[in-house]
């Protein structure tokens, strides 16, 4: 472990002694933590027949299922949609003719600096259309804006040697981008681009809120039943779990290809880009 | 054979963000594999279908059968664009609450909406030529009323709407169909609250930034506030002794003490008027007065008050006089 | 244009909601960042996985649907506290992930070399870390942090839909009485550039005295 830092030093025998002890003493307060949550959850009653027994109704799973359904529904349109945006956009800052330039740049930041849900709520309230296209407006409007950026620090972290090499060969710069430097720019940067489509599933979510019924509306139509004994606990501890499910295949796949693309021979003209969503903005 | 190793230029090692030691990477690992797991048990156990088909057992009585209301025969409106659209598609779409029993609520397990207000959409539907059955409801929370009818995505709102001058801005409203007020919901047992003078130092439960809950603390300060997100949640904390008295407009209440009719009671006279009025898009006036009509003839024959008795009024409380039409005119 | 004017009071005080949430939320998801930066860096390994299970969890969550656990289900377990209590308590978890993040990779770029000559000259653990390792750290941290900031500070809008008064949720008062809806939402947009734009200049500021490239 302290191979990763400078901050200890190699721990000898009463070092690691002590070690055990805190360890095994941080072991007993997390425990005794999980185990006041357990204690507090029984004595809540939040494990009564009651608040689970709508689980087991076939109606009560389609119901979750169709809101699940459309959160992937909302997240692969949006995905698909802020790729293509992200490309148009990148396109446009790495253009060669000024105003069109600095037209992608205002977007661009102007869309960043903005929250997502305002835009969202904008699209919806303002322009008036349905839940879905305003959401996936929304997503599609920041998180295009986003990857643009993604894409064009990727065109710009393919080596210098590889442009000049492909201008000397007498390339265009249409050909230039297409056969040499996008190819490679994607490559380095596909985890950064999954790790981004992960904002975007979370951020489905928040058609909750403009009541698209997706997966989290599915969910608190149950829990705020009164004949159910409003089950908010249990159906947090049902759907989180799916949904942070999702989120975290999505980040360990982007995690997988950073650590193949590192060692690909393939993508040696530019740094592949962290898939940590730490990186990222939440 | 020769091997061409690539000697990379410049390329400076970039301090790599994370290099997690062994222990953490198989936490992560492990984790991963929970969360993969358990979403594959999510997915999966609803297409297997193992899942007990009906609705899970409701509280509170229920009405024996639903009154049936007569559609008109050969009903036109064809200067309404709201109902010629309707009538091209073959049904209505009509927007309601989604969380209050009794009044306007849908089951989760079969979708299937019920209450008063839903009573008033199916019966408009008939007025207007298109049998009650074919209504297909949207959940459109109290915020984007508005914005739903203007954008077309409901034809009509039947939610305890509440008919106001601003609102009148932005939507049409028929009605009012019934006369609500701001009231009190406290348990059976309650002895001291009788209306809102009696609520000093006591717990008040409302939803957040709701007009009741700003009535009560401009004009009733001594009560101690409580806000939710939603009422049944005060409900039931009023069941669990948390609070002593839910307030909002009385049919809401009413709802929710036929939930519970032995437990709860609805208390005092109403302390505000809140006509409820069926949304209508603005310009469409035709809509708006032909279901002024449809509403006086269904009072006048009686359906309104079957309806009444078959939601409503199984908390107890009998049917109150229908409202007057307000039909105001066209702006 | 007399959206704002007429309705000054409105936006000021959703503005004001607005920044305090995010102040609040800031400092807590500072101090838990660090705390739990500090716990994924220790020799001590139950204290690794806490730390990296918190991080793993709150950064795979969707900000909403922990909005809805912490102000909709921690009620459920007996604890009534204050909207906007909740709304910092969910702000401030969620952003800690994040910060923790950006925190641990900043000691990781501080070259081991560094800690090994720290001691090697005699100096403890304690004077280590606040001589060597925390000041170089520190610097490499403020870009990330600030954006990391700067994303709180928008994501702030969610508990505007969850009746916490603020900014975003100041729509829905104007549109009540009838106002421009366009205009409404230029001015609310105007408050968060403001805001975000506060920050980052604040940052720049700590990064142009503190921040020297190594």
């Amino acid at each position: 472990m302290s191979e990763s830092s400078a901050l200890y030093d190699i721990p000898g025998p009463a070092a690691r002694r002590r070690h055990t002890a805190y360890g095994a003493l941080a072991t007993a307060v997390i425990l005794a933590l999980l185990g006041w949550i357990l204690y507090l959850l029984f004595d809540t009653g939040q494990f009564t027949y009651t608040k689970w027994m709508p689980f087991a109704y076939q109606g009560i799973q389609e119901l979750l299922l169709r809101g699940l359904g459309n959160t992937l529904r909302a997240f692969a349109t949006a995905a698909v949609l802020s790729l293509a945006l992200g490309g148009l956009l990148a396109t446009g800052r790495l253009s060669e003719h000024r105003p069109v330039r600095l037209l992608a740049t205002v977007v661009v930041e102007f869309f960043r600096a903005m929250p997502v849900l305002v835009m969202i709520f904008f699209v919806f309230v303002a322009l008036k259309v349905h839940p879905l296209p305003a959401l996936v407006a929304g997503l599609t409007l920041y998180n295009g804006s986003v990857l643009a950026e993604v894409f064009r620090s990727g065109v710009n972290s393919v080596e210098r040697g590889q442009r000049e090499a492909a201008f000397a060969l007498g390339m265009r710069k249409t050909q230039v981008m297409t056969y040499v430097l996008v190819p490679q720019a994607v490559r380095a940067m596909l985890p950064a681009i999954i790790s981004q489509l992960v904002v975007a599933l979370k951020d489905t979510s928040l058609g909750y809120l403009i009541t698209y019924e997706e997966f989290l509306h599915a969910g608190k139509l149950i829990a705020s039943n009164l004949d159910y004994d409003l089950p908010f606990i249990p159906v947090v501890m049902v759907i989180s779990p799916i949904y942070i499910g999702m989120c975290m295949s999505l980040s360990w796949f982007a995690g997988w290809v950073a650590r193949r693309e590192r060692h690909s021979p393939r993508s040696g003209a530019a740094e592949a880009a962290p898939a940590e969503p730490g990186t990222l903005l939440p | 054979m020769i091997r061409t190793t690539r000697v990379p230029v410049l390329r400076v090692p970039v301090p790599r963000a994370s290099v997690p030691g062994a222990p953490v990477r198989r936490v992560r690992a492990a984790l991963a594999l929970l969360a993969a797991l358990v979403t594959g048990v999510g997915a999966g156990f609803g297409l297997v279908g193992c899942g007990r088909a009906g609705s899970p057992p409701r509280k509170g009585p229920a009405a024996d059968r639903l009154p049936v209301y007569q559609v008109a025969q050969g009903f036109r409106l064809p200067a309404s664009p709201t109902w010629t659209r309707a009538k091209k598609r073959g049904y209505f779409v009509v927007g309601a609450k989604e969380d209050q029993p009794y009044l306007g609520e849908r089951d989760p397990a079969t979708g299937v909406y019920s209450g008063f207000d839903i009573e008033i959409a199916r019966m408009m539907s008939a007025s207007l030529g298109l049998a009650p059955k074919t209504i297909r409801f949207r959940t459109i929370a109290s915020a984007n009323r508005e914005t739903a009818l203007q954008n077309g995505q409901i034809d009509y709102y039947v939610g305890t709407y509440t008919i106001n001058d601003n609102r009148k801005k932005l939507v049409g409203f028929a009605g009012p169909y019934y006369l609500a007020g701001q009231s009190l919901l406290v348990r059976r047992d309650e002895t001291d609250i009788h209306g809102p003078r009696d609520l000093a130092g006591k717990r008040v439960c409302s939803a957040a930034g709701s007009t009741p809950y700003q009535r009560i603390r401009a004009e009733y300060p001594k009560a101690v506030l409580i806000a939710y997100d939603t009422y049944s949640v005060c409900v039931d904390n009023l069941l669990t002794y948390q609070v002593d008295a839910v307030t909002t407009d009385d049919a809401i209440l009413i709802g929710y003490a036929a939930k519970a009719p032995g437990e709860l009671k609805v208390v005092g006279r109403p302390f505000s008027r809140e006509p409820y009025g069926i949304g209508v898009p603005r310009g469409d006036t035709a809509l708006r007065f032909a279901m002024d009509d449809a509403l006086e003839a269904r009072e006048r024959n009686g359906d309104w008050k079957k309806a009444y008795e078959a939601t409503l009024g199984l908390s107890g409380v009998p049917a109150p006089k229908p409202p007057p039409i307000d039909r105001y005119p066209a702006s | 244009m007399n959206v704002l004017t007429d309705n000054f009071h409105t936006y000021a005080e959703g503005f004001l909601g607005t920044l305090e949430l995010t102040v609040y939320s800031s400092v807590l998801a500072l101090v838990l960042g660090f705390l739990m930066a500090s716990f994924r860096v220790a020799p001590v390994g139950s204290l690794r996985i806490f730390g990296t299970a918190w991080v793993t969890v709150l950064r795979n969550t969707p900000l909403t649907l922990l909005f809805f656990a912490v102000l909709l289900g921690l009620p459920r377990f007996g604890l009534v506290l204050p909207f906007k209590v909740f709304a910092v308590l969910a702000l401030g978890c969620y952003t800690s992930a994040f910060v923790c993040e950006a925190l641990r990779s900043g000691i990781n770029t501080v070259p081991r070399g560094q800690g090994e000559a720290a001691r090697s000259l005699g100096m403890t653990f304690g004077q280590t870390l606040q001589l060597v390792i925390l000041p170089q750290a520190f610097r490499s941290v403020i870009p990330p942090v600030g954006s990391t900031l700067i994303a709180l500070a928008k994501n702030s809008a969610i508990a505007g839909a969850f009746s916490v008064t603020e900014l975003l949720g100041t729509y829905r008062t104007l549109s009540e009485l009838g106002y421009n809806i366009v205009w409404t939402f230029v001015w609310i947009a105007v408050g968060y550039l403001i805001i975000t734009l506060a920050i980052s200049a604040l940052f720049h500021l700590m990064e142009r005295a503190w921040g020297v490239a190594r």
